[in-house]
Order: C-alpha cells, then sequence, then structure tokens
C-alpha cells in the first residue's frame, strides 16, 4: 500500500472538508470530474454542494473566495494551473494580502497551485510563481517537496487565518509515493534538513528537492559529503536553518526551478551575504531554470531547467573554489 | 452598524413604499454633501495627504444603493458613495478619522480617503482596483449562503468605467451563474476620470448588458431621487426575494473633478446644462417641498443640523493621534509564528 503526492492532497483536502463544515472548494472541474489532475476525485460525492465547479473566471474565483472568507468560511481554491493564476493575482496580491493589515480582519483561503515543469508542458503549463507570490506582504506561500508535506502542509494551510499560496509540483503529482500518509506533522515555516554532509550546502524546494537528492548522491563517488536543506516553506524563509547549515559546511548553492530574477534563490544568497558572510569560504552560487519562456521540446525543456546532472556539474565548480 | 435602526428593518421587511423614507434619504444626501464640502474644504487648505475623492451629484443614487439594507447585509461602496456609506451606517466621524489618519478610525492610518470599511459589519472596504469588488461581494453573499443564511442582499457600486473592466465582468457573471443575490449599481457619470463613455464602450445602453448576463436590469434618472429610491426598492427586494443578481443603471454627471487635484476641465459644457447635469439635491429638495414633506426652512435646518454634526466630528477627529510607527506591529499576516523576518539585520 503506498500513496501518492497527488493522492495525499486529495486527502488532506477530504480530511479538512470532514474536519471543518466551514471548508470548501472552488475551482474549474473540480466537481464532478474531479479536478484536472483528480485532486479532488470524489469529494463532490462525498461533500455535496461543498467542492463547486466554477466559471472560468480566476479573477472572480479568488474574489467569491475572498468574500466567503471574509464571511467565516475556509475556501480552497484550485487554479487549473499555476500560470493561469495571473488572471486572478490582482484579487490575491491586492485584495486578499492586504485585508489583514488594512483591516485586521483576517483572510483565511487556500489557492492550490499546481505548479512547475513537466514533459510537453511548455510556456503556459510550467511555471513556478512562488517567488512572485512571496514578494507581496500578507501571503504564506508553501512548497511542499514530499509526499508527507503536501499532506500535513495543506492541512495546516486550510487552519490558519492568513491567505496561503499553496504550491504543488505537478512533476510529482503521480510518481512520487510515500508508504502511508504520515501521524505526525512538521510545523510550517521550518525548513528541513533532508540529508547531512559537510562540504557545502544545497538549499532548494519542491521538484527541485529531489534533483538536488540525486546530485548529493552522484557526488558520494568522488569523496563529497553534500547537505541538502528543503525550504518547505518559501514565505516564512527559515534563515535560522539555512545560516546554520553553511556555518557547518562554509559553502552555498541554491537550487530552483524559477526563473533568475529575483525570486526565492536570489532571496536565500542575499540573507546568506548579509547576515553570514563570515561563514562562507566561496562565493555562493544560485541555479535557476533559463531566463526564457519554458519551452515545450523535452531536449530544450531538459536544458532549461535545472537537472540532477547540471546540479553535480556546479557543486564540483563550488567544491573546488 | 448597518442600517440597524427598527424602523428601516420595518421599512425594508414590508417593502411598501414608506412615506418617510424620501425625507431619511433627502437629509442623508445632505449630511453627505455637508461632509464632503467640508474634506474639500480640509484639502485645500493642505489638512489632507494624499487625494480627496468626493460624490458631488452623486448622493441621490449612492443613497438609495444603500438605505433598503439591513443588517446582515454586504455593502461594498466605491469612491463615490459618500451618501450611501452614511446610510449603511458608516458615521461623518470615521469618515473624518479615516481622511485624517486618526488611529481610532477604522483604518488606523494604515489605508485613507475612500479605503474605509468594517469587513466585520459586511461593510466592505474597496480596494482601487475597479471591478474588483464585485466577486468580493458575490463572495460574501456565498459565505453567506453557506452558512444557511438567506434574505440577505448585497450591494456594489462601480461607474461606467468600470464596467470595461475584466473583475466587473466576471464577477456579474459569476454572481449570475451562482444565482446570488447580489445588486450592481452602475452610476453612469459620464466620465471615467477624463475619459468619455464613447472610449469605454459602444452598446447602445449599458443596460444591455443585463440580458447579456441573463439577469434584470433597471435603469433610472440618477439625477432623480425619487426616481433612484423607487428603482432601488425594487431591485433589492427582487434580490431579497430570490431571484438572482439585478444590473441598475443610473445616469448622471460627476459635479466636482475625479479628484479634487482634478478641475474637471474635460466635461462637455452641454452635459452640465442638461438634464443629466442637474444637482440630485436640489431636484430632492424641491421634490420634498411639491409633495408637502418639508419646507425650504425645514431644509434650512436640516443643512445647519448636518453642519453641526460635520463640525463636532471634524473636531473630535482632528484632535484624535495619528498611529505611532514605534507602536505598529509591522505585520501584514495574522499568524505571528509566521511572520517572514531577517531583512533589516542593523536593527536586528
Amino acid at each position: 500500500m503506498s500513496v501518492t503526492y497527488l493522492e495525499a492532497i486529495r486527502a488532506a483536502q477530504g480530511q479538512a472538508l470532514a474536519d471543518d463544515p466551514r471548508v470548501f472548494i472552488y475551482g474549474q472541474d473540480v466537481g464532478a470530474f474531479g479536478g484536472a489532475f483528480k485532486a479532488t476525485k470524489n469529494l463532490a460525492k462525498e461533500f455535496p454542494g461543498r467542492v463547486i465547479d466554477a466559471p472560468l473566471s480566476e479573477d472572480a474565483i479568488v474574489g467569491l473566495a475572498i468574500g466567503s472568507a471574509i464571511e467565516g468560511a475556509r475556501p480552497i481554491v484550485e487554479m487549473q494551473f499555476a500560470d493561469f493564476s495571473t488572471v486572478g493575482f490582482n484579487q490575491i496580491v491586492n485584495h486578499a494580502a492586504t485585508l489583514y493589515y488594512r483591516t485586521g480582519v483576517p483572510c483565511p483561503l487556500v489557492v492550490r497551485l499546481p505548479s512547475g515543469g513537466t514533459l510537453g508542458g511548455g510556456p503556459f503549463h510550467s511555471q513556478s510563481m512562488e517567488g512572485l507570490y512571496a514578494h507581496y506582504p500578507g501571503l504564506v506561500v508553501m512548497t511542499p517537496a514530499t509526499v508527507e508535506d503536501a499532506y500535513t502542509m495543506l492541512l495546516e494551510a486550510v487552519t490558519l487565518d492568513d491567505p496561503v499560496i499553496f504550491c504543488e509540483h505537478k512533476l510529482l503529482y503521480y510518481h512520487l509515493k510515500a508508504d502511508a500518509l504520515p501521524d505526525t506533522a512538521q510545523p510550517v515555516g521550518k525548513a528541513r534538513l533532508a540529508r547531512a554532509g559537510r562540504d557545502a550546502t544545497v538549499v532548494t524546494y519542491s521538484a527541485m528537492l529531489h534533483e538536488s537528492l540525486q546530485a548529493a548522491e552522484e557526488l558520494v563517488e568522488e569523496g563529497w559529503q553534500i547537505e541538502v536543506i528543503d525550504l518547505r516553506t518559501v514565505k516564512p524563509l527559515d534563515t535560522d536553518t539555512v545560516l546554520a547549515s553553511v556555518a557547518r559546511t562554509g559553502r552555498l548553492l541554491v537550487v530552483s526551478e524559477a526563473w533568475p530574477w529575483g525570486g526565492v534563490a536570489s532571496e536565500v544568497i542575499s540573507r546568506v551575504v548579509t547576515e553570514g558572510f563570515g561563514l562562507l569560504d566561496a562565493a555562493p552560487m544560485r541555479f535557476n531554470a533559463k531566463d526564457t519562456p519554458i519551452p515545450y521540446h523535452p531536449d530544450l525543456w531538459a536544458a532549461h531547467r535545472p537537472t540532477a546532472v547540471a546540479i553535480a556539474a556546479r557543486l564540483r565548480k563550488l567544491l573546488t573554489q | 452598524m448597518a442600517a440597524a435602526t427598527k424602523d428601516e428593518a420595518r421599512a425594508d421587511q414590508t417593502t411598501a413604499r414608506d412615506a418617510a423614507m424620501p425625507v431619511r434619504a433627502f437629509r442623508i444626501m445632505l449630511r453627505a454633501r455637508v461632509t464632503e464640502d467640508k474634506l474639500a474644504a480640509l484639502y485645500r487648505a493642505g489638512m489632507i495627504k494624499g487625494g480627496v475623492f468626493l460624490g458631488k451629484g452623486q448622493e441621490a443614487l449612492s443613497t438609495a444603493s444603500a438605505i433598503f439594507l439591513r443588517k446582515g447585509d454586504i455593502f461594498g461602496p466605491l469612491i463615490r458613495d459618500q451618501a450611501g456609506r452614511l446610510a449603511f451606517g458608516d458615521t461623518i466621524l470615521d469618515t473624518f478619522r479615516t481622511y485624517l489618519g486618526s488611529a481610532q478610525g477604522p483604518m488606523r492610518g494604515r489605508d485613507g480617503n475612500v479605503h474605509r470599511g468594517r469587513p466585520r459589519d459586511g461593510y466592505y472596504p474597496m480596494i482601487s482596483h475597479l471591478g474588483a469588488l464585485v466577486p468580493v461581494v458575490a463572495g460574501g453573499l456565498y459565505g453567506r449562503r453557506l452558512r444557511g443564511e438567506t434574505q440577505m442582499v448585497g450591494v456594489t457600486s462601480i461607474g461606467d468605467g468600470g464596467t470595461a473592466t475584466g473583475a466587473f465582468h466576471e464577477g456579474v457573471n459569476l454572481a449570475a451563474v451562482e444565482r446570488l443575490p447580489l445588486v450592481v449599481v452602475v452610476a453612469n457619470n459620464q466620465y471615467a476620470y477624463s475619459t468619455p463613455n464613447s472610449r469605454e464602450f459602444v452598446c447602445a445602453d449599458l443596460l444591455d448588458k443585463a440580458a447579456g448576463y441573463g439577469i434584470a436590469g433597471f435603469k433610472c434618472d440618477g439625477t432623480d431621487p425619487a426616481a433612484c429610491l423607487e428603482t432601488l426598492r425594487l431591485a433589492v427586494q427582487s434580490a431579497r426575494e430570490g431571484n438572482g443578481p439585478q444590473l441598475v443603471i443610473a445616469n448622471l454627471l460627476r459635479l466636482v473633478g475625479h479628484g479634487e487635484h482634478d478641475d474637471a476641465s474635460y466635461v462637455d459644457p452641454h452635459l452640465r446644462e442638461a438634464a443629466v447635469g442637474r444637482d440630485c439635491l436640489e431636484v430632492g429638495g424641491a421634490q420634498l417641498i411639491e409633495n408637502g414633506l418639508a419646507t425650504s426652512d425645514d431644509i434650512v435646518a436640516w443643512t445647519k443640523e448636518a453642519q453641526a454634526e460635520v463640525e463636532e466630528a471634524l473636531d473630535i477627529a482632528r484632535r484624535e493621534k495619528g498611529p505611532d510607527p514605534n507602536d505598529e506591529d509591522w505585520r501584514a499576516i495574522s499568524t505571528e509564528r509566521l511572520v517572514d523576518g531577517h531583512y533589516d539585520t542593523e536593527e536586528e
């Protein structure tokens, strides 16, 4: 018996619906159809009237969630693809994210963003938006990399009084498996030491965790012990855990599937340099996707984003600096 | 908060024509006008930071938009709704507090001028992005419905320019799909800032949009308080009875600039002279006198009363302190343990 990352997301939503009558799910095709990726499969049947097909209107979908949250509901919005959340961007960053600061009334909603690249996804079904949302005050931005985190973090997201952007990686949906759903949860907001090492630190999150772990494994044969930190949430960013790791290793590579300008990788490096400059034995490095739209062809895509092989190559450079 | 007095609730429940309603509406219009005249004076005196955005000429429609609402209803006013805000239960004191940045106001100096509300009372604070309130008020109604509430109504307003936004379209369409008791009041004041109707839409009449969305549509003369009251009475009643969204279109003219910084020199002088350029307050006063509901002495007395109320509120708001930056928690989320830090190492 095993459970996939996608099944964990479905199970978390089912659990949230069962636990709290204020929870409802709103999004395109989430009802009887069960969602484009089947993340809400059977939920409309199990929870009648609480898993609702929305019109193709991302702005209004988020707007509806905000209004209902003001009135005490706990909406979970499914964007069909993270990329389409730009159409609802204004409601997320200017309405939901400003409400608490402006009025003292919190806005508890979760926007699920099926994120990141997959084979053949192309420019508009592959984006990683976490850096964009993390830029705006008023949002919590989660980027689970494991089945356990997908489950427990989504459950915790629904209980938070603040708007949560939940970036779930589509590449992990079907292939990433765990033996069972977890009984315990690591708290949201804390990074996790995914692999202990002594020679260099890789800070990463979401699907890039798995590429990074594979790269670290590859370097074992060459005698290097690489430490890997999974950020889990990018906002808040657990800087203390990152700094503690850099203190141990003296070398830092940040890996992110998002575009290079600004974003999570630059933020991590900025914090380490400003707060832990003395800990560094070499200039920190970052590794992002290339600064172009995400290409369709598998060969182009494989070269566009960081992969285990490419990460290992960067690490070799970092380790010999 | 919210039209909560027993009289108002009764008037609404019966939805009968209420003889006292025109007088009550007129006095709210008057209070809004006097308040805004004072805001304009304060702006000219340099006593308000940022902009001042007035609803002069739109008081009849704005008052009618909110006067039929009661406790449990939702009101999402926009820029030119000082009158509707007062009709819904906002105070002149909170108006000045927000413009002057008092820490005691509902926005505590964190937001200002027309960006004010009390969400817990169904009084939603607008953001500057036009159209954005339409789906949010719809969502508020959706949330209430999920809790099993019925009989509530939500009203939000927008201008002719706002009808060109995607959010307006998405919001009205979604409200129609969900069959929500939402009344969308469009004040067609002829200009979106400086841009005339001809550059905002080409349908013969904004009312045509109602048919496009499959919802009920109403139209009235926005300069005529009696017509506005009757139209909104019917629209709110219809929404409350479960007939889904209602679109109300009213033609009028904004009798001031977009903000007090704007001399509105772009307004066609013919419009000012035309019926659409009438001052609804003058029309309303004449209606009351003609129908024997008031004398001109009454109106003078009500004006003085409103002026006294304004002075008193301003006195209080002026004496209140603004927010102290040192006391601010500088926190944009409510969950303290999830606040992100590490930005200013100097301070830490």
